[in-house]
């Protein structure tokens, strides 16, 4: 299927609050676009400003070739003209209808026969591996059945677009781990488009073709997982993303390709960038060495924290505090001493005052 | 951040989108729903009273001699001038007014303690048979509210009004003191036994959903029960003290029932008794301002009942799933207040039915011995000396036009008011925080201030002509089941939210995405998710209305008469065994009505009320 999304200068403001601030992003066909962000970061409202359910005050929007909003020409169709599904956060399965009947509701009002509707039926709770479960009630199903029933129900009638709202927040740990893996599969089989609202990073991460992170309205930085990850376009998306989260140092730039964090520099490039920076570094691009080391700064182990796979470490240095990741687990003793040095080519630097990556 | 690049349009590009960006705004159902129960509203409610507060300043037919030169309809202060500040201002108005308040506010305060105190009994300690004591709690309000004025007459009234003797004057012998036969005393006492369920009902519910951990977190603070009692206890339940005020004041202001048969026997005249006859002979002008003072006076002490309270901010605070720890062990004083529950709900649940039912079967007043019963007030036919010459009621071809005119008027107003509920309640819940919303939420509160007799005065200066499509309505069957629905509409809206903040916004927006148009999302998600709170509204209504005096009082017809009105007829012509063989048909249909609420499914007089 090929219906890409078209989002262009999209404002909704509820009373004196810019909920979504002039966004505009473009949704390539087939792809998995989450959209993620803190509470209150303005994802929901877009993602429901794209199904029809919430009015936008400005901007437009087109799916396939449908303008679906606009203010200028005052177009808005219903959400039920706009082909595209919506999962809910609290599934909202009809709580008067058996699953059956939820399933058909939109297949009735499409017109569809009873023949053709059974065997959609059967052919959708398969894919969410519920078959059987015809004649059962909402309450009489568990979260994650539930949660199922609700994906079914969209799948049924075939939608070109899926949306879906924060839909494994509802779900306890190991449900929402399995549940990833079946949304991946869905997407991966159904090729639609789907946009993901979500505040976890790690359903961002593990799902998403591109992730759009998001800030008070407006979004940070559209990039596949791995540039968010690796290349996070500002401080706030380095900060938002990782865990343990990344180390932020202040500093100045003191040199072609060094800056100077206080109590020691650290070799960066640096392009043409003077005065105030800060530098962003993952804990795994961190290396400890037991011993003194070219290149390497000492600090002080300060805490070890295995955790199996692998072992954080916080060490310290005058006020500078850092947390690396190791594999496996460390043999570090807390308070012992402990030299570190940074990957290079892993290291970002920021605008203090912008903060803004530098790059060439 | 990218700068929009936005094309200028035409100007008749940019009406055009204009005027579709507001057919749009149009097009959402509880914009259009709003402005229909707007324009529904404003023709059941605002017009009505404007026409009201007009009569009051135009001149009327029977003012003419009054003012000479004048001409009907001519601009006029004469009727306020005349009831505010001419001599007979004293007896018209102050007088009445200040009966009114003394038995709103008696009638208020007494069923408020009954009521609090039968709630806490039955909620908070370990009084036996719960169960009966609930259900009896709210016999008297399902009887109507003149039962009890009715039953006092049998028991307590005297010869010195002009009658016969009542029961206790006939078995002692002495006459009953006039302070206790009629007047104020007996108003506010019957007035307060019809309406203590009010309190009962919210408080009982009140104290059902505290959170027992405030008590008990304050009992580790080391406060004593009385001191628990009176800080965290009382100030919790304050606001459903504070809804029962405002519904028990509003209707005694209107109430009419208990005025007329105990207080205008001795010329104790209330505003609503007042309004009454002067509307009864034609007078409109004087009477609306009546109205109009009632309505004023009704509203205010609402209003400042309210601002005292802070009803809404302080109900946040109760609400938390409680689990009730201990019930107050009432130790010594269990027998002791056992007893006294069962003779209280003995006096105004058994003795009144009973002497209404034995007086049906006196040939003459005042003579109870057992050589005066017959059944003559039940299946006689007619003789001239009897009730005017009309035969029994189980006979009377009246009573039996009247009883189908309560049951017609009775169906209607509920089917209509449960329509209005689910509408009200839809546009109302939808459009949550829009002006829209709060403006149709506010105009549907309107009635709930106007007391009973007043609404029914507004009605009668409107529709006596007909004004474009609406076609003159007075002297009409469909009059009275328009005003009742009118008066009902704040509790249909109330019901009607109620029911629809229990349907998450997301199961309506599921159909909406499957591409279900708003009639087939109503009919297929929210009705069937809502209807049973519906059905129990609709048995409510019915059953008020059925019961209902004040407000159609003044506006029925001998051929659009209902039980209700037809008992207070009779009651009028001295007719007392007639009147009180109405009552209890009345009752009896009434009671039925109930039963089948307490049959259906999840239906109560608690869910009626919307609590």
């Amino acid at each position: 299927m090929d219906t890409p999304i078209i989002i262009k200068n999209l404002t909704k403001k509820f009373g004196d609050v810019v909920a979504v601030n002039n966004v505009s992003v473009t949704i390539e066909p087939g792809s998995f676009l989450t959209l993620l962000g803190p509470s209150g970061c303005g994802k929901t409202t877009l993602l429901r400003c794209i199904s029809g359910l919430e009015d936008p005050d400005d901007g437009e929007i087109i799916i396939g070739d449908k303008l679906v909003y606009s203010r200028s020409k005052g177009i808005s169709l219903p959400s039920g003209q706009r082909d595209l599904g919506l999962v809910f956060q609290n599934y909202a399965l009809w709580p008067h209808m058996n699953v059956y009947k939820n399933i058909t509701f939109a297949l009735e009002i499409q017109k569809m026969s009873k023949a053709d509707m059974d065997i959609r039926v059967k052919e959708s709770l398969e894919e969410v591996q519920m078959a059987g479960y015809e004649d059962r009630y909402p309450r009489e199903m568990s979260g994650g059945q539930q949660q199922r029933i609700a994906l079914a129900r969209m799948l049924a009638y075939r939608p070109k677009v899926f949306l879906m709202d924060e839909p494994l927040s509802n779900l306890d740990a190991r449900l929402r781990m399995d549940m990833r893996t079946e949304l991946k599969r869905l997407h991966h089989i159904s090729d639609a488009t789907t946009v993901y609202v979500t505040h976890d990073q790690v359903e961002a991460m593990t799902m998403s073709t591109k992730i759009a992170v998001m800030k008070l309205g407006v979004i940070q930085q559209l990039d596949t997982p791995d540039m968010v990850y690796h290349y996070p376009a500002n401080l706030f998306v380095a900060d938002f993303i990782g865990n343990p989260k990344v180390n932020l140092m202040p500093g100045w730039v003191s040199g072609q390709n060094l800056v100077d964090i206080g109590k020691f520099n650290i070799p960066v490039k640096t392009y043409n960038k003077t005065g105030d920076v800060v530098v962003g570094l993952r804990p795994e691009d961190i290396i400890i060495h037991n011993e003194p080391t070219d290149g390497a700064v000492e600090f002080a182990a300060y805490s070890v924290l295995p955790s199996g796979a692998d072992t954080t470490i916080i060490a310290r240095k005058g006020d500078t505090e850092l947390t690396i990741k190791e594999m496996g687990v460390s043999k570090i003793q807390m308070d012992q001493p402990i030299w570190l040095s940074f990957k290079e080519d892993a290291i970002n630097l920021y605008d203090k005052e912008t903060e803004a990556l530098i790059t060439a | 951040m990218a700068v929009a690049s936005k094309t200028v349009p035409s100007s008749g590009q940019n009406w055009n989108a204009r005027l579709r960006r507001f057919f749009h705004w149009l097009s959402s159902p509880h914009v259009v729903l709003s402005l229909i129960m707007l324009a529904v509203m404003v023709y059941m409610v605002i017009i009505p009273l404007y026409r009201m507060i007009i009569t009051t300043f135009s001149v009327q037919e029977m003012d003419l001699r009054a003012i000479p030169g004048a001409e009907i309809g001519d601009l006029t202060f004469y009727h306020w001038v005349r009831m505010l500040s001419s001599k007979i201002s004293e007896i018209m108005t102050y007088e009445p007014l200040l009966h009114s308040l003394t038995i709103s506010l008696g009638a208020t305060g007494l069923a408020l303690v009954i009521g609090g105190l039968m709630a806490w009994l039955v909620v908070r300690t370990d009084v036996p048979g719960k169960g009966i004591i609930n259900t009896l709690a709210t016999v008297p309000y399902i009887m109507p509210s003149w039962t009890i004025a009715q039953a006092w007459i049998v028991l307590f009234k005297n010869q010195t009004s002009g009658g016969t003797p009542g029961l206790l004057e006939f078995l002692t012998h002495s006459p009953t003191p006039d302070w206790l036969a009629y007047g104020p005393v007996p108003i506010i006492v019957s007035s307060a036994l019809h309406y203590y369920t009010f309190f009962f009902l919210f408080v009982s519910a009140a104290l059902l959903s505290i959170d027992s951990s405030l008590e008990e977190a304050g009992e580790l603070a080391g406060a004593g029960r009385w001191r628990i009692m009176r800080k965290i206890t009382f100030p919790l339940v304050i606001p459903a003290i504070a809804s029962g005020f405002i519904m028990t004041f509003s209707k005694t202001m209107g109430t009419f029932g208990g005025p007329n048969v105990l207080g205008v026997p001795v010329q104790y005249y209330t505003l609503s008794t007042m309004l009454r006859s002067n509307t009864g002979i034609g007078n409109y002008g004087d009477g609306f301002v009546l109205a109009i003072v009632l309505i004023l006076f009704a509203m205010t002490t609402i209003m400042i009942n309210q601002k005292l309270v802070g009803t809404r901010k302080s109900y946040e605070t109760i609400g938390g799933r409680g689990f009730m720890a201990q019930k107050q062990k009432l130790r010594n004083f269990k027998g002791l207040l056992t007893t006294l529950v069962v003779i209280f709900q003995f006096f105004i649940a058994v003795l009144p039915l009973s002497l209404l039912i034995y007086s049906t079967f006196m040939l003459r007043t005042g003579d109870y011995s057992f050589s005066n019963l017959t059944l003559e007030h039940w299946i006689g036919k007619g003789v001239m000396n009897i009730n005017s010459g009309e035969p029994g009621v189980l006979l009377n071809r009246k009573i039996y036009l009247a009883a189908w005119n309560s049951i017609r008027l009775s169906f209607f107003t509920a089917t209509f008011t449960a329509l209005l509920g689910v509408i009200l309640g839809y546009a109302i819940v939808k459009g949550r925080g829009t002006k829209l919303s709060k403006i149709v939420e506010q105009i549907a509160f309107i009635p709930y201030v106007i007391p009973g007799i007043a609404f029914g005065a507004v009605y009668i200066s409107m529709f006596t002509k007909s004004v474009g499509p609406i076609p003159a309505l007075y002297g009409t069957f469909a009059l009275l089941v328009v005003v009742s629905v009118a008066k009902h509409i704040p509790y249909s809206a109330r019901s009607g939210v109620s029911a629809m903040l229990q349907v998450g916004k997301e199961l309506e927006e599921a159909a909406a995405i499957a591409g279900a148009g708003p009639w087939r999302r109503f009919k297929r998600i929210i009705f069937p998710l809502t209807s049973t709170g519906f059905v129990s509204g609709f048995l409510m209504t019915f059953i008020t209305t059925m019961r209902e005096l004040s407000l159609i009082i003044l506006l029925v017809t001998p051929t659009t008469a209902v039980l209700a009105s037809q008992t207070m007829r009779y009651i009028e012509n001295g007719n007392e065994q007639q009147a009180n063989a109405v009552i209890i048909i009345l009752i009896v249909l009434v009671l039925s009505g109930n039963f089948l609420i307490s049959r259906f499914r999840g239906g109560s007089l608690k869910k009626g009320l919307g609590l």
